[in-house]
């Protein structure tokens, strides 16, 4: 798919033109042993249909059981998200036929959400703070997964064939469903963006789920709309799908304001579908069509009995959570006695969890934090991935911060120990010995070499000792070529001078 | 025919735990009767003499070596309904779209069915899906009544009755949806029971309707059918609709009842269950039956149910939309009939070609209603309506059962019909369970226990007792005590005046 110009408004001008609407619904599957409704195993990435039974393989006459440590889930995320808890709500079966949803319903939530009415508090780049409304939270189960072979994109449209891996079918899944999001206006990718986001440290604080967009534990499919400037009738909206990574998330946003503007302008009418973000060019294509409103043809689950959480329930689980990610932003910084600004870099880079484990390891939190917001961050951007996605830890990152610590490495060697972790070479001590990184610090080593670089430069040795002692910077410079740049500058300019007293 | 066909299950059980006869040889007795009457009958879909022999000797082993027997049925033969999932035993439900099923894993019916040492001869002919009222619907053929083999044995689970009738089993397992074990009952003379609503497990119950669906025991005798009831019912976890609590005291409560006292009892008979579309000599038979009843000390009061009249509409929304759900996961991608998948046709092509041709008109037409009966824009007038529908029938019965004990009632409207008669008008089959269906819609326990024979036609006309949730014993101890002044009134057991088949096999 190419993005012709011709086929998108230039941002400033939509902006002139149109309020954006965003509504989005995110997809968690919840990281229980056992799925939603049997006991399979939910691991990711076992062998295709090896985590599966009658009940999720949904063979004749098989029923499901509730998972009560899901629904425990889904309670303590309505809770976090200041939502209230049903007292009495149903599941719904969903009626659709697709191959890859083995009973051709899927148990579902419809009327009766478990979570509904709540609200989560953004903080953009610029500590502007944007309360999203949360319409419902609702637990459902996750479909398998199908592959398409012999189609150029792995899409179904002209494949030849299809293979079907029912491992992920009823898996847990939570809903989170926005309630609509408007006067955003240009900020409305950096907010869809920053929601989710905040949704996925939250989820992270809760203990939830693997929260990890690449795998699919997480997923936003993102619903944009159009006003026009000075109304307040929704437009008509697009739901963009495969919107895999927190910058797709703004980038797809972006792409659909441009895309629905400039159809608008243009004098057409945007058509209610499923679009499918391409990662590769940054634009949505038309996916399923939704003529009219698909029916669902939902009813009550009567296979499951209704879920009833009592108040006392409900209060213990209350009792069970944990630090909010912005409680714990406000105490970090006291902790940490940091600036706005330097909170507001710390959380910008998602560096706030990666910084408080290094320390916890044994860094400093200054150094923790240089290490995360300087150095690694322009690796992360270098790379194109999040901060957490690349292939060091925190206690990696404070073994490093140690070794500097214990003078044995200088911060030089010591970007090149990490540079040798991130190109994967093992833990900090086995790149240290590989590469035969360690400060010299063997002073008779160092003797030798200073006497060797003043004997070099005997003009140089004769004016340090006639007290010109920023002479010495040249034979610092000698013995660090000499060691190969292993030596502490600081204990040999030591040493130099004792020389030539 | 052997002698042991002719006996109850709680006879056989005796004599094959004291070492009389043996499992093996009440089995063989069975397999025999079946080798040489079902080809007449069509009651089996699949005969299992291997598993049923090697069953019947692991009884035979426990007895030989003075080990406690599993069950008070350990040993005695029975006939599954071709509902239940029967692990490495064909399971086809009457439907093409499930030929050659076969399912990996046993309902828990099965299973307990198993642990307690039950032979299970094979699987029994049905309804597809169910469906139905006379067996007609079968895609692997019609059963026949063995009153009259030009009669329908009921349905859905004609199978399951024929073979009572026919003397192959002492004992059957059905399920009943709307009647399916009721109905049947009542037009071979035999003793059907539905439990409570989540009395016995429907895990590997092939779904028709969920809410409604109930398995139960299927007898020629109200003992007999307690000691199965307790054989398969009891909670469990795999199905979450499933009661947890015990199950009722139906054995005890089927022992008191043969002896023939009713004192103290209120019978409630419901005004309603009479009218233009009952046959003259099955009313005949059931204020025979009252009279009876009073005859054994039961105080019988007249009580009515207004909203059982609109039972048999909200059965045909409710049923049929959790089916058109239910049966959506016959799509060929996994098990059962594939069909199309040549020709570069699609997945959704294969899916439509499949189920065009696996599923027979009936299933078809209630695939159709539920679906548009949950349509949006219809649901709150069709499903919705009904489900309010279903709370008033639930009220009345609460209502009645605040001044009566039970309730009783003509099973089904008329004998045995003949083969044939009602296919062309669904409607006309659907009123087989005016009676029936109201206790399935509320979740209520009801059973049918044959009530002689209609002086119009000579066929049997079944007697239904129906009670509260989780009382069954109180309808076990009327049907007993009922059955016990019907045999004195007929000179012997009903069951016996069924023709001597193997002249019309021949």
């Amino acid at each position: 798919m190419t993005v012709s110009t011709a086929d998108v408004l230039d941002y400033d001008e939509v902006l002139e033109r149109f309020d954006p609407v965003l509504g989005l619904e995110v997809h968690v599957e919840l990281s229980t042993n056992t799925k939603m409704f049997c006991g399979c195993p939910t691991a990711f990435g076992a062998e295709p249909n090896t985590q599966v039974c009658p009940v999720c393989l949904g063979l004749p006459g098989a029923l499901p059981v509730v998972n009560g440590v899901a629904v425990e889930s889904a309670i303590r995320i309505g809770l976090a998200l200041g939502c209230d808890i049903a007292d009495w709500c149903r599941f719904a079966r969903k009626n659709y036929f697709y191959p890859d949803m083995p009973k051709n319903f899927q148990t579902s939530q419809y009327d009766e959400p478990i979570a509904f009415n709540g609200s989560l508090d953004l903080e953009l780049a610029d500590g502007t703070v944007v309360e999203v409304g949360i319409e419902r939270a609702h637990m459902e189960e996750d479909t398998g997964k199908s592959l398409h072979v012999g189609g150029a994109t792995g899409r179904i449209h002209g494949a030849e064939h299809s293979l079907l891996d029912y491992n992920r079918a009823g898996v847990p899944l939570i809903e989170i469903v926005t309630k609509p999001i408007t006067g955003t206006g240009a900020r409305a990718p950096e907010v869809a963006r920053a929601y989710v986001t905040a949704l996925r440290d939250l989820l992270r604080a809760l203990d939830v789920s693997d929260v990890r967009m690449d795998q699919g534990s997480l997923r936003c499919d993102a619903n944009v709309s159009l006003m026009p400037k000075g109304t307040t009738v929704f437009g008509t909206r697009t739901e963009t799908k495969n919107v895999n990574s927190l910058r797709s998330v703004e980038r797809a946003v972006r792409y659909e304001m441009t895309r629905q503007a400039a159809v608008l302008v243009g004098g057409g009418e945007i058509l209610q579908e499923t679009r499918h973000f391409d990662e590769s060019t940054g634009g949505t294509s038309a996916g399923r069509r939704k003529e009219t409103s698909e029916d669902y043809r939902y009813f009550p689950e009567p296979d499951l009995v209704p879920i009833a959480p009592s108040a006392e329930w409900v209060e213990k689980l209350r009792a069970t959570l944990p630090e909010m990610p912005w409680q714990r932003r406000k105490r970090i910084q006291a902790d940490w006695q940091l600036s706005d600004l330097e909170l507001r870099d710390l959380v910008n880079a998602g560096a706030v969890d990666l910084v408080a484990a290094t320390a916890d390891a044994g860094a400093t939190p200054g150094e923790a934090r240089a290490w995360w917001v300087n150095y690694l961050s322009q690796e992360a951007n270098t790379r194109g991935v999040e901060l957490g996605e690349l292939p060091i830890t925190p206690a990696q990152v404070a073994r490093v911060a140690a070794l500097v610590a214990e003078g044995r490495l200088t911060n030089k060697l010591a970007r090149e120990v990490v540079d040798g972790v991130l190109a994967g070479e093992g833990e900090p001590d086995a790149v240290v010995a590989a590469r035969g990184l360690e400060v010299v610090s063997d002073d008779s080593a160092l003797y030798a070499a200073v006497d060797e670089a003043l004997a070099a430069q005997p003009d140089v040795a004769d004016k340090i000792r006639g007290g010109k002692v920023q002479a010495a910077g040249a034979i610092v410079g000698a013995v660090m070529k000499a060691t190969k740049g292993q030596a502490d500058a600081k204990r040999v300019r030591e040493l130099i001078l004792e020389r030539c007293q | 025919m052997s002698e042991l066909t002719r006996m109850t299950a709680a006879e056989l059980a005796a004599k094959i735990h004291t070492g009389e006869v043996s499992s093996v040889e009440v089995t063989r007795a069975h397999l025999d009767r079946i080798a040489a009457i079902d080809e007449t009958v069509h009651a089996f879909l699949h005969v299992d003499t291997e598993g049923a022999l090697a069953a019947a000797q692991r009884v035979d082993d426990d007895v030989a070596a003075g080990r406690p027997v599993a069950s008070p049925l350990a040993g005695v033969p029975l006939a599954l309904k071709d509902v239940f999932a029967t692990e490495g035993i064909p399971t086809t439900c009457g439907s093409r779209i499930l030929e050659n099923w076969i399912p990996p894993y046993s309902s828990t019916v099965a299973r307990r069915l198993r642990d307690a040492g039950v032979v299970v001869l094979g699987k029994t002919n049905m309804d597809e899906f169910a469906m139905g009222s006379s067996t007609e619907n079968s895609a692997f053929g019609v059963t026949h009544n063995p009153w009259d083999l030009d009669r329908i044995p009921g349905g859905s689970g004609g199978g399951s009755s024929a073979s009572l009738a026919a003397f192959e089993a002492p004992l059957a397992i059905g399920t009943d949806t709307g009647g399916s074990i009721r109905q049947p009952a009542s037009v071979t003379g035999t003793v059907g029971v539905k439990p409570t609503y989540g009395g016995v497990s429907r895990y590997g119950l092939v779904a028709f309707s969920s809410s409604l669906d109930q398995g139960g025991p299927c007898a020629r005798t109200v003992l007999d059918a307690a000691l199965l009831h307790e054989v398969i019912g009891g909670h469990d976890p795999l199905d979450s609709t499933s009661i947890d609590a015990p199950v009722p005291p139906v054995v005890a409560a089927a022992r008191e009842g043969a002896g023939g006292d009713l004192r103290g009892m209120r019978v409630g008979v419901v005004r309603e269950f009479t009218g233009e579309w009952y046959q003259g000599g099955v009313l005949a038979a059931f204020d025979l039956a009252v009279e009876a009843l009073r005859g054994l000390g039961a105080e019988v009061v007249e009580v009515s149910c207004p909203h059982f009249d609109y039972a048999l509409p909200a059965y045909y929304l409710i049923a049929p939309s959790e089916c058109s759900s239910n049966l959506a996961r016959f799509d060929a991608m996994r098990y059962g009939l594939r069909v199309g998948d040549e020709n570069g046709h699609s997945a959704e092509q294969v899916m439509a070609l499949t189920r065009e041709a696996g599923f027979g008109a009936e299933v078809k037409r209630r695939v159709m209603v539920g679906t548009y009966a949950l349509s949006s824009g219809y649901y709150d007038a069709y499903y919705g309506q009904a489900q309010k529908v279903r709370t008033l029938i639930s009220q009345d019965f609460e209502r009645a059962f605040a001044d009566v004990d039970v309730l009783v009632s003509p099973t089904t409207p008329t004998t045995a019909f003949r083969i044939g008669e009602r296919v062309d008008d669904p409607v006309a089959m659907y009123r087989a369970d005016l009676c029936t269906i109201p206790a399935n819609l509320a979740g209520t326990p009801a059973m049918s226990v044959p009530a002689g024979l209609s002086d119009d036609d000579g066929l049997p006309v079944g007697l239904q007792v129906m009670a509260p949730a989780l009382q069954e014993q109180r309808m076990y101890r009327v049907a007993a005590a009922y059955e016990f002044a019907r045999d004195a009134a007929w000179g012997g057991p009903l069951i016996n005046r069924v023709p001597e088949l193997e002249v019309a096999a021949r």
